[in-house]
């Protein structure tokens, strides 16, 4: 008898607890959820305007961006689509879902990324009908963990505007210099193709293009490589080549 | 126990990660910036002490067989609430800390005060034991947030104080200072000094 009360109070206690538990825990992550949700979208805005050096401490991110025009861009015909919504949809996890991504060729998986997502979300900065700014997002497989960024160009489809990552799990103090606003620097003005359209810009150990290419991190070859690899994806066949060329020949 | 006791004696004569050992894994994980150190600290002294409230509030009702998931339930609820409100208005600094605050869970001094003090005592009591262990565990992550920063990065708070080479200055930063294994070298240095101060710490050896 006093044994069958015993397993019935724990029972009692177990439940309720986790009845009260669950009731505040659901009830917090409910009413927070809008908040929460906005902090995320100023961020992502607060890192596409800081590749593109648009943002200077102080200013006001939803007013920024206001600048920018979203579009969806079908990476394999270069061509801007509707085929998705840009409000919903988050590269990153297209890349890994079987709906939206395309296997990469293991000869051209150059930056290490086995797959990507059939569509890129592409911000445009427009005066008119003439576009002066590009912001394309990459990545490529760094020392730990991938590294993401955007790489902004100017209208010409080869001048570098800017340069950043927004997330990677580099080595600080080493690897992690890639978000040293000083070697972001030296990206500013770099063309990314050559005359014949072929992407040369890449980071280096000794410098032989200026035009083109970039110190490497010191005691990071690893992540240099990474930066570099994702520089000769991107905006290689597999890449964005096709989109930028139709944004020349006016095709926006 | 008087509340001043309470409160401070687990700064140096009892502290949690000095003397107890408990906590060191987020010791080492968050204190590279000192601003994430003091959001991590209040996160970790408001989660011990109100863990300690509600487990001795109904500490005469918890069966002695499940008491250690009761006291689980009631400390990841309280991360959890912990880590959602940081989400919601200290983005910056959950992005930097993430899994560090879930992680907050598995932290030993939380358990271990609700189960060694808010088990046998009153929710006043506890929720000052709560504080006092969390200070001790701040006082710490400070001490060790504040050498990991200034030595690594130059700066204290985000400001810089010695002007790092490649930011163009004369100090060259300390890469192991930005390495986790730093936090454990300067630990026993602290270990070392609070022990040197009251011998009566110091553990038999065999």
């Amino acid at each position: 008898m006093a044994k069958g009360n015993q397993v019935g109070k724990t029972l009692l206690v177990a439940g309720l607890l986790c009845f009260v538990c669950s009731i505040i825990v659901s009830i917090t992550v409910v009413t927070l959820k809008p908040q929460q949700a906005k902090n995320a979208e100023i961020d992502f805005k607060k890192n596409v305007l800081n590749a593109a050096g648009m943002l200077e401490p102080g200013d006001d991110v939803e007013e920024k961006f206001k600048q920018i025009q979203t579009v969806m861009v079908d990476i394999e015909s270069g061509t801007i689509t509707d085929a998705v919504n840009p409000k919903n949809f988050d590269q990153k996890s297209a890349a890994a879902n079987p709906n939206y991504s395309v296997k990469i060729p293991a000869d051209k998986d150059v930056a290490g990324l086995n797959m990507r997502s059939k569509y890129a979300k592409v911000f445009l900065v427009k005066d008119g009908d003439e576009v002066k700014k590009i912001i394309l997002p990459i990545s490529s497989m760094g020392l730990w963990a991938r590294m993401y960024g955007f790489m902004a160009l100017s209208g010409d489809t080869n001048t570098v505007e800017g340069f950043a990552y927004y997330q990677h799990g580099e080595t600080p103090g080493l690897g992690a210099e890639v978000d040293n606003p000083k070697w972001r620097k030296q990206w500013v003005g770099k063309e990314i193709y050559n005359s014949d359209w072929e992407p040369v810009a890449g980071v280096v150990k000794q410098v032989n293009k200026p035009d083109h290419q970039v110190d490497a991190l010191s005691g990071a070859t690893i992540t240099s490589n990474g930066v570099d690899t994702s520089l000769k994806y991107w905006f290689g066949e597999h890449g964005y080549k096709k989109f930028l060329a139709n944004v020349r020949n006016g095709g926006l | 126990m008087k509340v001043k006791e309470l409160l401070f004696k687990p700064i140096f004569k009892d502290n949690p990660i000095a003397l107890q050992i408990l906590g060191v894994c987020s010791a080492l994980a968050v204190t590279v910036q000192l601003k994430n150190v003091v959001v991590m600290c209040a996160a970790v002294t408001l989660v011990t002490a109100l863990s300690n409230v509600g487990v001795s509030l109904i500490r005469n009702h918890i069966p002695g067989s499940i008491r250690i998931i009761v006291q689980m339930t009631i400390i990841a609820s309280l991360v959890i609430l912990a880590e959602q409100f940081l989400k919601a208005y200290l983005y910056d600094q959950w992005k930097t800390m993430a899994v560090y605050v879930g992680l907050i869970i598995t932290n030993c001094i939380v358990m271990g005060r609700t189960e060694a003090f808010a088990m046998k005592n009153g929710p006043v009591a506890s929720f000052f034991d709560g504080i006092g262990n969390g200070l001790g565990y701040s006082f710490i992550l400070i001490v060790v947030g504040f050498f990991r920063e200034l030595f690594g990065s130059g700066k204290i708070f985000g400001f810089t104080v010695l002007e790092m080479t490649k930011d163009g200055g004369w100090y060259q930063g300390n890469g192991l200072m930005l390495l986790p294994p730093s936090a454990f070298i300067i630990i026993g240095l602290i270990i070392w000094a609070i022990r040197t101060n009251d011998p009566s710490q110091i553990e038999e050896s065999n």
